[in-house]
């Protein structure tokens, strides 16, 4: 059962992305994503992660992707207009690329097909905690350190200058 | 669950390639931004899925450093692109060709 779902999940991950990077209107691409992400994070569940998938819905979907919606309506985006030159030029690498990729997955899968399934790996928050918090303390200590001063970047890009120097020379 | 870890691998490489050809075929500021973050996604989930096949929890962890980062970085680059669209008017990545200070 879990199984089926894993291939349900990944086709819907796959097509939502599929329709995010063509949409042309940026509300649209980021709803999309929105989408994919939930059917990643359903993904992380089943391989065994539900914190992972808690938090792919509460920090991906839910902070990072309706900051972007913030900025593109703050912006008043307007939906991308087309190149005027043809459009396989631009994607022609993109072509190229996943004939390169298409070839070596299908190889692989080939070569390496028969193999069992991997279980998932269920980790109970306790020992989460323990090896977050023990082994790798350092590390929260630094990514706190990253936030912090992405926050304070962000607050000195994008200061408003004009309120800053009224009247002042551009 | 019963499912190769190459088919993870292999879900999750797709992934991080259309996040590759949103970077490559965009031209929207926005757009290369969440391309960005597809490939950043499909990397958690090959982390995890290393978590279920090595039966450790690094990986776990990982995401969460990833997250932490992305965010980070959102945050940065966003704040950048209101900066450039204050400044020049535009977003489109084709219109910044010249750096003057």
């Amino acid at each position: 059962m879990a199984t089926i779902l894993f291939y349900i999940l990944s086709a819907v991950a796959i097509v939502a992305t599929g329709f995010c990077i063509t949409r042309r209107n940026p509300v649209h691409a980021v709803i999309y994503l929105v989408q994919g992400f939930f059917a990643l994070a359903i993904l992380f569940y089943l391989l065994g992660a539900p914190l992972v998938a808690a938090w792919e819905v509460i920090i991906y979907a839910g902070a990072i992707m309706v900051l972007f919606l913030f900025v593109i309506m703050m912006l008043e985006l307007a939906p991308d207009d087309p190149l005027p030159g043809p459009g396989w030029q631009r994607w022609a690498p993109v072509a190229l690329l996943a004939l390169a990729l298409l070839v070596c997955s299908v190889l692989l899968l080939a070569v390496e097909s028969g193999k069992s399934g991997i279980p998932p790996y269920y980790a109970s928050p306790r020992t989460f905690g323990y090896a977050l918090f023990k082994e790798y303390a350092l590390a929260v200590e630094v990514v706190s350190f990253q936030l912090l001063f992405a926050a304070v970047g962000a607050y000195y890009v994008g200061r408003n200058e004009r309120g800053r120097d009224p009247g002042g020379t551009p | 669950m019963i499912v190769p870890v190459l088919h993870v691998v292999a879900v999750a490489a797709i992934l991080f390639f259309m996040g590759l050809a949103c970077i490559l075929a965009r031209r929207s500021l926005i757009m290369i931004l969440i391309g960005a973050e597809i490939m950043l996604n499909a990397a958690g989930l090959v982390l995890v899925a290393a978590s279920a096949y090595w039966q450790r929890i690094d990986g776990q962890l990982f995401v969460l450093f990833l997250m932490a980062m992305t965010s980070a970085e959102v945050s940065i680059s966003l704040a950048l692109v209101v900066y450039l669209r204050r400044r020049q008017g535009t977003v489109v990545a084709d219109d910044f060709r010249k750096m003057s200070g």
